[in-house]
């Protein structure tokens, strides 16, 4: 039993001679109520993975499922009530001219929840939002706030499953350690499984159990936390980027 | 020494609907031939302070300061004819995301040569060769094909790379980078900072680097501001920025996740208004 399992997936864009390979061949399982990481340099394909996933990138080959249940061209209301996702930048991905509980409302309707009233204020109360939130705008929020309104969108439907493509990346240090916080707790309380890319390595060893390596649209590397804090990876590119992570050193002259 | 800046009670204010909001409340600071970090969350008035210095604050935005020296001369007595001589010349400023500061419609060797020829009478053949010169000293390979292109062919930290090319050119005294590698890859980033400590090395260049990464401040630059809420709370040299003693400074240090050591939980952040009460740390403090 697995909750996400990718089989040599392939995932391009374009065609012909403009075709880029994003990510090639990649296979990795995550087990249920495990919190898996994905790091990489931009552009190594760790968020396209989630995109196939979601149906965001079209043109993909090979093996996923979800649950077990195969992934297939056509995804049906299940998997959306099992799989969401919270995006990188919470000033984009939201709208800007629907309140808090219009978007809330419109996910739960979609979903055919009969008890939009309660669901929403529980959503909100989840997530560390005051029902005074519920008719804001999000300009009217902060950063930190906005994020708090996207995870509670992902967590409408109740899925067992969240995608997190770097929920913190946009947002301050401080602002940064909450929404951390609050998605830890969430997963013990609603026993999630997280699927989770970063480009910050602290980020990800403070979230994940294990965590996949990608360079060039390759997983070069699965390694356990434990490992890597220890910087002992197997593969010379994951040294190099465990290296360049942990900071600036001055070139001696 | 002589300080090649220096601030002295620097007020940056917009005027809102309910009233003045002051984003910068009374820094000062002194600069010599170094690194100097300012940190802080959004919205505490670090990015403000580095446009002031280059007087880039649009009104109805106001700023105020006894003096913000250069060299010893006050900026702020300079006309605005004036001030242009030293925006690029002696004070150049590279922004934090390249794909917002370079023309998407001229080539990258256009714009370059466009720079060179604002700051220094050459001709174009003079203007070109500096300017693939200047790819070269930020480490591009293939300066001929990068000239050639247009910024959207460009990767980020490439765009970042031509950015400080174009801002080296006229050879400034003093460079501010506003969070200059904030939207790079780690492995990138590290070649871009290499690039500007060489330079403030090799050039005697002045750096004033604005970020909000506490740890990569630690490690790249001398002396570190640490700004709350338009004031410098506190200051200190940079390797000893883990032994910051103010609590707002402490507590970004122990929000952020350690890669070194598991934690249960992350500290969160609790705000004290005082903070945002007491004045300004001076210059030699």
């Amino acid at each position: 039993m697995s909750a996400l399992s990718f089989q040599g997936l392939n995932v391009w864009f374009g065609e012909g001679r403009d075709r880029v390979d994003a990510v090639k061949d990649a296979s990795f399982e995550v087990a249920p109520g495990e919190s898996f990481g994905l790091v990489g340099e931009s552009g190594s394909g760790k968020s396209t993975i989630m995109r196939a996933l979601t149906g965001l990138a079209p043109h993909w080959s090979g093996h996923m499922s979800v649950n077990d249940r195969p992934v297939g061209r056509r995804r049906d209301r299940t998997f959306y009530k099992t799989v969401q996702m919270v995006f990188q930048d919470p000033y984009a991905s939201l709208h800007p001219r629907l309140s808090v509980d219009q978007v809330l409302s419109e996910v739960l309707w979609l979903h055919g929840f009969g008890d939009i009233e309660p669901r929403i204020e529980r959503l909100l109360d989840d997530v560390g939002l005051g029902p005074s939130f519920r008719f804001r705008y999000p300009h009217q929020l902060s950063g930190g706030q906005r994020q708090r309104v996207a995870i509670a969108r992902a967590l409408a439907p109740e899925p067992s499953i969240l995608l997190l493509d770097e929920p913190t990346s946009a947002l301050d240090v401080s602002v940064q350690a909450e929404i951390l916080n609050l998605l830890a707790d969430l997963r013990t309380e609603h026993n999630l499984t997280f699927l989770m890319v970063s480009h910050d390595l602290a980020v990800v060893a403070h979230m994940c159990e294990r965590i996949a390596v990608m360079q060039a649209g390759e997983i070069v590397e699965v390694l356990g936390v434990e490992e890597m804090r220890a910087m002992k990876p197997q593969h010379p590119y994951t040294l190099s980027l465990l290296e360049a992570s942990l900071g600036y050193r001055r070139e001696s002259a | 020494m002589t300080d090649l800046l220096d601030v002295e009670d620097l007020w940056v204010r917009f005027p809102t609907r309910t009233g003045m909001f002051d984003a910068v409340r009374g820094v000062s600071f002194r600069l010599g031939r170094e690194r100097l970090g300012i940190v802080g969350e959004s919205g505490s008035g670090k990015s403000m302070t580095g446009r002031a210095i280059l007087r880039l604050i649009r009104p109805p935005g106001q700023v105020d300061a006894t003096h913000i020296k250069l060299d010893g001369e006050n900026l702020l007595d300079k006309s605005e004819v004036e001030m242009r001589a030293v925006r690029g010349n002696r004070i150049s400023m590279v922004m934090q995301d390249p794909k917002f500061s370079l023309n998407p419609v001229m080539t990258v060797g256009e714009q370059l040569i466009e720079a060179y020829q604002l700051h220094a009478r050459g001709g174009q053949a003079e203007a070109r060769k500096r300017a693939i010169e200047m790819l070269e000293a930020v480490s591009i390979r293939d300066a001929e094909r990068v000239m050639r292109a247009h910024p959207h062919e460009m990767s980020g930290g490439m765009g970042q790379r031509i950015m400080i090319a174009m801002m080296l050119i006229p050879d400034p005294e003093l460079l501010i980078a506003d969070e200059p590698t904030s939207a790079l890859d780690v492995s990138v980033q590290g070649q871009v900072l290499q690039i500007m400590d060489k330079l403030v090395q090799d050039r005697g260049m002045g750096l004033i680097f604005i970020s909000h990464d506490l740890n990569l401040v630690a490690q790249f630059c001398d002396r570190v501001l640490i700004m709350y809420a338009g004031r410098v709370v506190e200051t200190c040299d940079a390797h000893k920025l883990h032994e910051a003693q103010h609590p707002y400074t402490r507590g970004l240090l122990n929000s952020l996740p350690r890669f070194d050591a598991p934690q249960k939980r992350l500290e969160v952040l609790k705000r004290d208004p005082a903070w945002a009460e007491v004045p300004s740390v001076g210059p030699r403090a």
